[in-house]
């Protein structure tokens, strides 16, 4: 099918679970839709080595859920990832991801090989099926991320890792930003390691979360209660937390009013939820990493612009990129913002895609 | 055993005296003894010296540097401690040697945010040095007292702490880049998610390839709360695995494990006396970390399976000396074998961890077949087996015949699932085994990324692939690596 596009050049535009078809920059229809959705296979799960390989079109849920039965894990918790059916080829290529970041990584660090198809109709692969691996260009990281511009993924392989089999959640809440602040990087620079270190901030008020597995979860999230209570926060221990974790992954996706990703410093937190107070919005985001994404009040199309005009001048030099903005804003605003080395990228892209018919125009610099 | 090649080599006058504008007389060495210094690196056996070796002072130097060979269109290669295994940094025989170890300064070490930012020639220890005690720098290879942190980065180096913690990749969010036509870009940064493709993740473990990092941003890590190190001796290297397996299993995820058979025991305890016993089969080593609950709570699980697998003794470290004296014998294992084997020939295979037992007696195999002594060293938790090759270089033949033998070991890795190396790289060493690993088609995919980022190969040429390749519409001319043209490196 690539094959047959690429020689008459037609644009191909690739589809998973079809949950985040508004990121990135708004494009012409495509002249021909590929759907990953046939592919849906769990190729292999090597429990003993913790590994899987995963055709692209494979909901995560039900990845998750047969990985579950040897108390194994992809450790990616994306929003709509257990939901929503959010492929796993959809969240590589978009290299989206949850909180479990904190502790394993982005889709970057849990992939371990990947299968493409080039525009050429060419199947090519890199990486390989073992955790540790050096031989040959690193394709695999090239393409997470890369929003089917390069090629179409078609399986990956990925690391595992044990799936905790009880957690706990320490919770402190404030409506001081830098008490929040204080209590996150106290939390982000112990010794303790949570699994995940998040936290929310809505009208004034928000929370500091830190979510422990492995064999003594509680003893951690005590200890961690009182970093926090230290900072000056309320605290409680929250056993039964799953609830919690839905609610901090869902604050990461809007249907109707657009996301402001920002990719920030942990130590700058409470800079970032006072511009998010600026322009109205309400914030989640990965407390250790630095990482938060804004809500920005709907509106008309012009106020939300010249939001997000406002955040990345106050936030500079922090990458801002919009998600699920309505059409009408993702024309107006360049959703990507500036792009580094983009000669580069696009000769990266010139090589892997000549004809540029893999998504184009949706990527950084209209690549 | 040296492969030496005469160097006769005429370099273009004009672009030495560049090269001296550049970074001043006494930088430039032209010197046939002098260029001695740098004519081979961790490989021993691979010995070149280039025509003209340069050590550059800033960013600015190394781009100005890079410029003027691309305008003369010279290869180059870039070189930091020389201590990789894979004949990596062996420089070209009518190219430029930059030899980066002048940029050797910890720019910001901004420990708020975690990160730490470099120059290339910054040892691997002294990130961890610079950040301690309360944090640290996760990849540990053996060489890290002297290894470079841009030849990690080349490298994408392991170590002993990489199946809970990772590698290399999973550490640099940021690097500024010389490419190969004077270019210089910066890529990432101490935030995470850049929008773009992700040029860090291509770069690290590209080998010099595709150009040469000049500034590198790190991610450091809080140390964990308490540590314990327990060591299980077995009778059989078997044995030992299947207690891996029955860790791994348990959920449990150590900061490391690892193994090491009875020649490489003998060997490491004749060097650092750290009180292994000589009677056993093998040793495992297993760190745990986190809270002092969570290791007293794992601590118990692993000396369960210890006993579950038939140990005979056990070991648990007492104090942090005695942490380090555990671990002072692993990191010696290379080192050591010196005094089992004048000459030994380090492998860097990995397989499944599952088929450890099967590909161990193919090892045994092939050992007996070639009559040479093979002792292993095994990252056991991800499966990363470094076999080492003992024999005598000075009768002759016996250096080709344990590279042989080294390669047959690396195919049985592959045959198994595997991979022909785990992190010491491809380098010149490995190239030829690209082919039983990747498909031509996948070969041509990775000659894309290359393209884009050197259209004419002049950075490190003769790595990696195996095979000359071209660059679509830039088709510079393919030029043999000396090493072949002498026809000592003809390759299978």
């Amino acid at each position: 099918m690539m094959r047959s596009a690429g020689a008459r050049q037609q644009s191909v535009r690739i589809r998973g679970g079809g949950t985040k078809l508004s990121w990135g920059r708004p494009t012409d229809p495509p002249d021909i839709e590929v759907s990953t959705e046939g592919l849906d296979q769990i190729v292999e799960h090597n429990e003993g080595d913790l590994t899987a390989v995963l055709q692209a079109g494979t909901p995560l849920a039900r990845a998750q859920e047969a990985l579950a039965e040897a108390d194994q894990m992809v450790a990616l918790d994306p929003p709509l990832g257990e939901t929503g059916g959010a492929t796993i080829g959809g969240v590589v290529s978009t290299a989206d991801s949850g909180p479990l970041r904190h502790r394993y990584g982005a889709a970057r660090d849990v992939i371990l090989g990947i299968t493409v198809v080039l525009s050429d109709g060419k199947i090519a692969k890199a990486g390989g099926k073992v955790i540790k691996n050096v031989a040959g260009y690193d394709l695999a990281k090239l393409f997470t991320g890369s929003y089917g511009t390069l090629g179409l993924i078609v399986e990956v392989v990925m690391r595992l890792h044990p799936r905790p089999r009880e957690t706990m959640t320490a919770v402190g809440g404030s409506d001081d930003p830098r008490a929040l602040g204080d209590a996150a990087s106290a939390v982000a620079h112990s010794p303790f390691g949570p699994e995940c270190l998040d936290v929310w901030w809505a009208e004034g008020q928000g929370e500091v979360l830190a979510r422990f597995g492995g064999a003594a979860p509680e003893a951690a999230a005590k200890e961690v209660a009182k970093l926090m209570e230290r900072a000056g926060l309320e605290t409680r221990m929250v056993a039964d937390d799953d609830a919690l974790w839905e609610r901090q992954r869902a604050r990461q996706r809007s249907s109707d009013d657009p996301i402001v990703r920002v990719s920030g410093l942990a130590a700058e937190l409470p800079r970032v939820v006072r511009s998010a107070e600026e322009v109205g919005a309400s914030l989640v985001g990965r407390a250790g990493l630095g990482l938060a994404w804004l809500t920005l009040a709907g509106g008309d199309g012009r106020e939300v612009v010249s939001s997000i005009e406002k955040l990345r001048r106050s936030l500079h030099p922090f990458p801002c990129v919009v998600f699920d903005a309505p059409h009408a804003v993702r024309e107006k605003v360049d959703v990507w913002g500036e792009a580094q080395a983009l000669s580069l990228t696009r000769r990266v892209k010139a090589r892997f895609d000549p004809d540029g018919i893999c998504n184009p125009g949706i990527f950084v610099g209209g690549i | 055993m040296e492969r030496r090649v005469a160097s006769v080599v005429v370099i273009d006058a004009g672009l030495v005296e560049r090269l001296r504008a550049i970074s001043g007389h006494t930088h430039v060495l032209t010197d046939e003894h002098e260029l001695r210094t740098y004519e081979s690196d961790g490989l021993r056996h691979y010995r070149l010296p280039p025509a003209v070796a340069v050590l550059p002072g800033s960013t600015e130097e190394v781009r100005d540097i890079v410029r003027a060979c691309h305008e003369a269109k010279v290869p180059w290669v870039a070189r930091g401690a020389g201590t990789g295994l894979s004949g990596g940094a062996i420089p070209v025989e009518d190219g430029v040697l930059i030899v980066l170890t002048r940029l050797n300064r910890i720019l910001e070490v901004d420990l708020d945010n975690q990160r730490v930012v470099v120059e290339p020639c910054v040892t691997n220890t002294a990130i961890s040095k610079a950040v301690g005690p309360t944090h640290f720098y996760p990849p540990d290879p053996s060489s890290q007292i002297v290894s470079t942190i841009g030849g990690n980065v080349a490298e994408n180096s392991g170590g002993l702490h990489c199946f809970k913690y990772g590698f290399t990749t999973n550490y640099v969010t940021g690097l500024e880049i010389v490419l190969s036509d004077g270019e210089v870009v910066t890529v990432g940064g101490k935030e995470l998610d850049h929008p773009g493709y992700d040029l860090v993740g291509v770069f690290v473990g590209s080998e010099g390839t595709l150009g040469v990092a000049t500034k590198i941003t790190l991610r450091v890590t809080p140390e964990a709360a308490a540590h314990q190190t327990m060591v299980g001796y077995f009778d059989s290297i078997e044995q030992a695995g299947r207690a891996v397996t029955d860790i791994v299993g348990a959920g449990i995820v150590p900061a490391a494990i690892e193994i090491m058979d009875k020649l490489t025991i003998e060997a490491t305890e004749h060097w650092t006396h750290a009180g292994y016993p000589l009677d056993v089969g093998a040793a495992l080593i297993v760190e745990l970390d986190g809270s002092e609950a969570e290791c007293e709570a794992r601590s118990a699980d692993v000396m369960a399976i210890y006993e579950r697998n038939g140990t005979t003794s056990t070991r648990v470290a007492q104090d942090d000396d005695e942490r380090a004296l555990i671990w002072k014998a692993r990191k010696a294992a290379f080192a050591a074998m010196g005094y089992v084997s004048p000459y030994y020939y380090v492998q860097d295979g990995v397989i499944p961890r599952t088929r450890l037992a099967e590909v161990l007696e193919q090892i045994d195999g092939l050992s007996e077949e070639y009559g040479f002594k093979v002792a292993n060293v095994f990252h056991a938790g991800d499966g990363n087996l470094h076999p080492l090759v003992c024999f005598d270089a000075r009768n002759p033949g016996e250096l080709e015949r344990a590279e042989e033998l080294a390669g047959r070991i690396v195919l049985a890795c592959v045959e198994a699932g595997g991979s022909i190396t785990g992190e010491h790289g491809v380098g010149l060493d490995k190239k030829h085994l690209m082919t039983d690993m990747f498909s031509e088609h996948d070969l041509a995919a990775f000659q894309r990324l290359r393209c884009a980022f050197d259209p004419d190969q002049l950075a490190n040429p003769g790595k990696i692939m195996p095979t000359p390749r071209l660059c679509g519409e830039v088709p510079g001319p393919y030029r043999k690596h000396p090493l072949e043209q002498a026809g000592v490196a003809e390759r299978l």
